[in-house]
């Protein structure tokens, strides 16, 4: 589903499944780190660094991350579509946000990973 | 209501440089109510060079598609009283998004464009029917209820974003729901091409299920529905 995702030329019954199981990963992980701020009285910075220190946690943080990449990707794709008419102005864009996005995707990577 | 305001798009590109919008009062004494094409009419007779199509004047020929204060619909019925009123006065404008010939008729080809892709016809290999007649089951025929009521009035596609956008890709709503009409048809043999010629990333899955379409239309069908079917059929040939 991810090297799909990195080819140029879409794919319409791919990128409707991909869009929708990002969607659901986000959510979940939404609702968790929602949850664990609930059920933690007082959030310090030991409990925050015991939470991803978990493996479990790392894996779901991964997965989130690699969904905003390819959710931000295929709906970029779709908004620029729509609104933008030329396709270099089209082209110039689509590499900055992806670019973008790319970075968010590296820093999650550096910061679960790094240090 | 004895006297009605209306403000009318108007453009004739031979002689305006830009549209504009145009007043008009329609008198109604006894305060009747009456169809919005049926005032139009009336209009007409004030100001021959006010121009729109129709024909049946009851819903079934599909030429008479206007934006009313704001929605789409056909003005033969469409009630004044339903249409209610814009800031005092009964707006109307030419579908959205489509180009203007003049005044409220516009330019269908990109929707006919459209539906000619989907292949609107029954298309059969000759091997189903046996010696005679297409013989088709109460429930296989109740398959097509609520697709082949479809009047081609455009009043869905030029409601619809996604159809704005990208009309030379996306095939719209009404189209859809005429693909979905033959693919659901028992007697049309040929589901495999219709799904090859709409897998791309453009014709179907181009809905984002706005339903604007559902909202407008005058026969009350759901071209979203017939839309999530195409789009599951794609799916489950993928999977
Ligand atoms: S689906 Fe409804 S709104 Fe669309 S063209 Fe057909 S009759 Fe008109
Ligand atoms: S549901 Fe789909 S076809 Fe209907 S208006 Fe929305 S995007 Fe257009
Ligand atoms: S005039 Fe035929 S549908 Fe309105």
């Amino acid at each position: 589903m991810v090297l799909n995702q990195a080819s140029l030329k879409r794919d319409g019954v791919q990128d409707y499944v991909s869009l929708r199981t990002s969607a659901i990963v986000l959510s979940l992980y939404t609702l968790f780190i929602l949850g664990f701020f609930l059920v933690t009285p007082v959030v310090t910075f030991e409990i925050w660094q015991a939470l991803f220190a978990n493996i479990f946690m790392k894996v779901f943080t991964l997965l989130a991350l690699l969904s905003i990449a390819v959710h931000t990707r295929i709906g970029l794709w779709q908004v620029l579509t729509d609104y933008v008419k030329s396709a270099s102005t089209r082209a110039v864009l689509q590499f900055f946000l992806y670019a973008l996005a790319f970075g968010y995707v590296a820093v999650g990577l550096f910061v679960l990973w790094g240090a | 209501m004895n006297k009605i305001v209306f403000s009318i798009y108007r453009y004739n590109p031979d002689v305006d440089k830009a549209p504009r919008m145009q007043e008009y009062t329609l008198d109604n004494p006894e305060g009747r109510d009456m169809m919005v094409l049926d005032a139009m009419l009336k209009l007409k007779e004030q100001d021959p060079t006010l121009s729109f199509r129709r024909s049946c004047r009851e819903g079934v020929c599909g030429s008479d598609g206007f934006n009313i204060n704001g929605k789409n619909g056909l003005g033969c019925i469409t009630p004044l009283s339903a249409a209610g009123l814009k800031g005092g006065k009964i707006v109307i404008r030419p579908l959205p998004g489509l180009p203007v010939i003049r005044d409220l008729v516009v330019d269908m080809s990109q929707f006919y464009t459209q539906y000619e892709k989907v292949k609107p016809y029954l298309i059969n290999d000759g091997k189903l029917p046996p010696a005679g007649e297409f013989l088709q089951s109460p429930e296989e025929r109740a398959k097509l209820d609520g697709l082949y009521e479809c009047i081609l009035c455009a009043c869905c596609s030029s409601s619809c974003p996604s159809f704005w956008w990208n009309p030379d890709k996306f095939i719209g709503p009404a189209g859809l729901l005429h693909a979905y009409r033959f693919l659901a048809d028992s007697r049309d043999t040929a589901t495999e091409e219709r799904l090859n010629d709409l897998d791309d990333a453009f014709s179907v899955f181009r809905c984002h299920g706005i339903m604007n379409c559902v909202a407008v239309c005058p026969k009350g069908l759901n071209p979203t529905k017939a839309i999530g079917k195409i789009k599951s059929m794609l799916l489950n040939r993928a999977l």
